[in-house]
């Protein structure tokens, strides 16, 4: 894909037959002046190469923070990282110091965000944006940043990319403003996208045409990609593996047709059960009664328990339920796993 | 962006007009010897009587008077003062050293208040940011009618820093003292503004993006964070030229020094009628351009605004 | 609050879903934004410095005798400039009148017409910004332009030239003259703040929704956009109020503010200046006097500002 080779340090420990990306426990607080708010709370994932994971969950659950925290731009203070490991290729980001740490983001790990408009600074144009990545992390002169800056914009099929390149972010369209700042987060070619909410400021017809772009990209480039959405509509295409959040842990992870199939899962059965669908006209909408918990607050034993149809007594004490293994490469964090599969 | 520009200009004339026509009505409207006034407190003659009425066309209706006085502002002639000197003239006198002074409050005041406002705004909550915000908070409340005196009292007088009063042969080491006393009127506000807005886009969206395009503090704050933050600021700073130009009354009358607002406090003490209006509507004209300069400065800083 | 917000916060009932046996938290309650800045504000140490000084300010500007014995009008020059004595803290000044009385009374003419002025301007500004927010259209255009015109000239010349004009007989004290000056003057910050405040609150969907329920101008314009508007507003008045002390003592030094034997504390320190060399007590205790009094406001304004600002949770 590129002709330029990434000149950074060799960082200690890589691994080349480690996973790709693996969290193991996260744990990320909030201290705040109205309590601690526990935004992580052990989450676990796997990513490997070429692979596409879909974090899955309503707002708050923690989906953004965990984004944040693996790239390591939480707002330290009121974010701390509490416990856990981040490995990239074996290596616990999370140990690295900061220095290194900026090294990787960028190059190896990038990111992009839901609302483009916000995410870009409105008073430089987008051409500087995107050379400044190769001007800063590559040395390059301003002639040939700016020529790739302008190559990147033809990648991510924006038209007439030369003249656009002195344009404000302010000057594009929706659509057109994210796939900027996938052009910049592609800029020096990392092995693993983040795209958090990609999609969710876009309307549905754009929202399409920016999927399509985002699955083309990974398959040439061969990178992972870690997709962050409340949206399952916009999953079910894209991904290999869901895995579903609900205050903080991951409490389902499975393949993406297993999930839609066969959820093992309370909430992500009453997730999928709220999608409204043809065939239901005329009946009631199925709604998850209860909202989600303050993060201040989370009720002991399983988060879920207080709207969970299945919950018995063991489910409204510690310690809450583990990751049972409900199939070779699927995991459920409920003591009533086999009922919600067996309830179809 | 030509539309802005004429909507502008026009609303200039028109607020120009209007301050001035304000002015000169409060100065000479409704008098009931306006001859009297016009001379203050000396006795006057007969002959002195006929032509000051033909002067001032002071047998018309008002309105007339003030288009008069408006057709002869318009061709340059700011009229005589009641002292005998053209205002033209003890404008020209006097401007120079109240640029002078203004200029050096307002270098001052915007270096100390982008300083202290930057790093107050990265470390907000600090203990540097807890002084600079005490001390911003007494200089704000602090009349210059307290300060200015007090300034000279202490470091002029008593303690001999400075010398106690900058005439117009004075050295530039003179108007430093002045200058910063001056300045004192603008610098609170202008570094909470800073300050303020160096918060705000530290929390902006953007400054994520920056992060995770993995560029160094230095560059996100220094090179992102503060070119946003500082639109507001620079053309505070632009007003407040403007205003200092203006306001600077108390200090001048302090320091004894000759600049316009000292002749101006004079003109209105002495109750010189034409002199009051006269450096009155050049100031408005100076604040009126200073503040259109500004606007203009806003839309080269924030490309967002260009496209109105 | 207003009734839409009162109606939906009813409907979702934080505490219901609570698990059992763990108690409801406090903070669950519906939230205001008086509520929430007063609690913040109750925290807030400068608040309660600021707000201990302005009530003792007030209470020497109402009940100076109070605080000071000797009789201000009571001079002599046999006493000129002499120093401190048993009833005299602070000394005499060039006109042997007792300094620290003369700097006790003065608080009285200061607050009362910092308080007038900054009422005159309240009103003008409230009604102004109001009917420009809500009305829009041709009102808004005329009074935006003539807000321009006044600040076109810069504030003190402004406010000089109108006191002179105000205030041509020299024997009333100016009180009158300084007051209307100030408040003449100073509504336009205020007016703009109401504008502004009341053209972002139009548009708030809970007024589109009580207009759709039968509400009529007057209604909309009390109940709903004003309440939600008066926040900032009243910031702006209690800076005002400092600065409009601030501004009487400037007017008062130069001259044209109160004068004849009027007692303030501008005019003790003009008067001061002059015999600075000789004895500087007259100068520095009113102009503390002055400082602290401003600082006190300013410093109210300023935490009641923090306060409902939301952007600074």
């Amino acid at each position: 894909m590129t002709d330029i080779q990434a000149d950074i340090d060799v960082l200690p420990g890589l691994d080349p037959h480690a996973p790709l990306l693996e969290v193991t426990d996260l744990h990320v607080e909030f201290r705040t002046q109205y309590g601690v708010a526990h935004a992580v709370n052990g989450a676990n994932f796997r990513l490997g190469p070429q692979e596409t994971l879909a974090i899955l969950g309503e707002s708050g659950c923690g989906k953004s923070v965990t984004a944040q925290a693996i790239m390591g731009i939480l707002d330290t203070p009121p974010g701390f990282v509490t416990k856990g490991e981040v490995r990239y290729r074996g290596i616990d980001l999370l140990t690295l110091p900061e220095n290194q740490r900026r090294k990787v983001r960028a190059n190896r790990i990038a990111m992009i965000f839901q609302d483009a408009l916000s995410a870009l600074n409105p008073v430089y144009t987008v051409g500087f944006q995107l050379s400044e990545l190769f001007r800063v992390h590559r040395g390059m002169s301003r002639q040939d940043s700016k020529r790739r800056a302008i190559d990147l914009l033809e990648q991510v099929r924006i038209p007439a990319a030369r003249s656009r390149i002195g344009d404000y972010p302010h000057q594009f369209s929706g659509g057109m403003r994210q796939r900027v700042m996938i052009a910049m987060a592609l800029a020096l070619d990392p092995e693993i996208l983040i795209a958090d909410e990609p999609t969710t400021a876009l309307d549905v017809t754009v929202q399409a045409q920016i999927m399509g772009l985002l699955a083309d990209l990974q398959q040439q480039r061969h990178m992972g990609l870690i997709l962050i959405t409340h949206d399952m509509g916009v999953v079910a295409d894209v991904a290999d593996r869901i895995s579903v959040m609900y205050a903080g842990k991951v409490v389902e992870e499975a393949p993406v047709y297993d999930i839609y199939a066969r959820p093992a899962h309370p909430y992500t059965k009453a997730l999928l059960e709220s999608i409204p669908r043809l065939d239901m006209k005329g009946q009631e909408l199925s709604v998850i009664r209860g909202l989600p918990p303050a993060l201040t607050n989370i009720p002991a034993g399983c988060a879920f328990n207080p709207r969970c149809r299945y919950a018995q007594d063991v489910c409204r004490h510690d310690p809450p339920p583990p990751p049972y293994a409900v199939a070779p490469s699927r995991t459920a964090r409920c003591h009533f796993f086999r009922e919600v599969l067996a309830d179809e | 962006m030509f539309r802005y520009l004429v909507r502008r200009l026009l609303q200039m004339v028109l607020t120009f007009f209007g301050a001035t026509f304000i002015v000169y009505a409060l100065t000479f409207a409704n008098q009931d010897d306006p001859i009297q006034a016009l001379a203050g407190e000396r006795p006057i003659t007969p002959a002195q009587r006929a032509a000051l009425t033909e002067r001032y066309h002071l047998d018309e209706p008002f309105l007339k008077q003030y288009w008069y006085y408006m057709k002869g502002l318009l061709t340059g002639d700011f009229g005589t003062s009641l002292t005998g000197r053209k205002i033209s003239q003890m404008m020209a006198d006097a401007w120079p050293i109240t640029i002078k002074l203004a200029l050096m409050a307002i270098v001052i005041a915007a270096t100390v208040a982008l300083l202290a406002g930057v790093i107050s705004g990265i470390r907000r909550g600090g203990t540097f940011d807890n002084i600079t915000l005490v001390l911003t908070l007494i200089v704000l409340s602090l009349p210059i009618v307290v300060l200015a005196p007090l300034s000279q009292l202490v470091f002029g007088i008593q303690l001999h820093w400075f010398p106690p009063t900058a005439g117009r042969t004075a050295p530039l080491f003179a108007f430093i003292l002045p200058a910063i006393v001056l300045g004192s009127l603008v610098v609170a506000t202008e570094l909470r503004v800073t300050r303020a807005s160096v918060t705000e886009n530290l929390r902006s969206d953007y400054v994520r993006t920056a992060r995770a395009k993995g560029l160094s503090r230095r560059r996100v704050i220094g090179v992102h964070v503060l070119r946003n933050s500082l639109i507001p600021v620079i053309t505070l700073i632009g007003v407040d030229i403007g205003q200092l130009m203006s306001g600077a009354i108390v200090t001048e009358g302090v320091f004894n020094i000759p600049g316009v607002g000292f002749n101006l406090f004079r003109g209105i003490r002495t109750e010189d009628g034409p002199l009051v209006v006269g450096f009155v509507s050049i100031l408005v004209i100076v604040f009126l351009v200073v503040n259109l300069i500004v606007d203009l400065l806003y839309a080269v800083l924030d490309p967002r605004i260009r496209y109105e | 609050m207003s009734d839409i917000e009162a109606v939906t916060r009813a409907e979702q009932q934080p505490g219901r879903d609570q698990p059992v046996g763990q108690p409801v938290d406090r903070r669950d309650k519906p939230r205001s934004l008086a509520g929430d800045a007063w609690n913040d504000l109750r925290r807030n140490k400068i608040f309660w410095v600021a707000a201990v000084l302005v009530v003792i300010v007030l209470l020497m500007a109402a009940f100076p005798s109070l605080f000071a014995h000797g009789d201000p009008r009571d001079c002599a020059l046999s006493r000129q400039h002499h120093g401190p004595s048993g009833s005299a803290f602070f000394g005499y000044d060039f006109q042997g009148c007792d300094v620290y009385a003369r700097t006790v009374y003065g608080a009285r003419n200061s607050i009362v017409v910092g308080i007038l002025a900054t009422l005159t301007s309240g009103v003008i500004g409230l009604v102004f910004g109001l009917s420009a927010g809500y009305f829009g259209g041709w009102l808004d255009a005329i009074l935006s332009r003539f807000i321009d015109i006044v600040l076109g000239v810069p504030f003190l010349l402004a406010a000089i030239v109108l006191a002179k004009r105000l205030s041509s007989d020299p024997q009333n004290s100016g009180i009158v003259a300084v007051t209307l000056t100030l408040g003449f003057l100073g509504w336009t910050t205020a007016a703009r703040i109401m504008r502004s405040s009341v053209i972002a609150a139009k548009s708030q969907d809970y007024v589109a929704a009580a207009r759709m329920l039968g509400a009529g101008p007057a209604r909309l314009m009390m109940r709903h956009v004003l309440p939600n508007s008066i926040a900032s507003f009243i910031v702006v008045l209690t800076i005002l109020l400092g600065v409009n002390i601030a501004t009487e003592a400037t007017l008062s030094f130069l001259g044209v503010g109160l004068k004849g034997d009027a007692i303030s504390w501008g005019i003790a320190i003009s008067e001061a200046g002059p015999y600075v060399r000789v004895a500087a007590a007259p100068l520095i205790w009113p102009s503390v006097f002055l400082a602290v009094t401003v600082l006190a406001f300013i410093m109210l304004g300023d935490a009641v500002r923090d306060a409902f600002d939301p952007k600074l949770r």
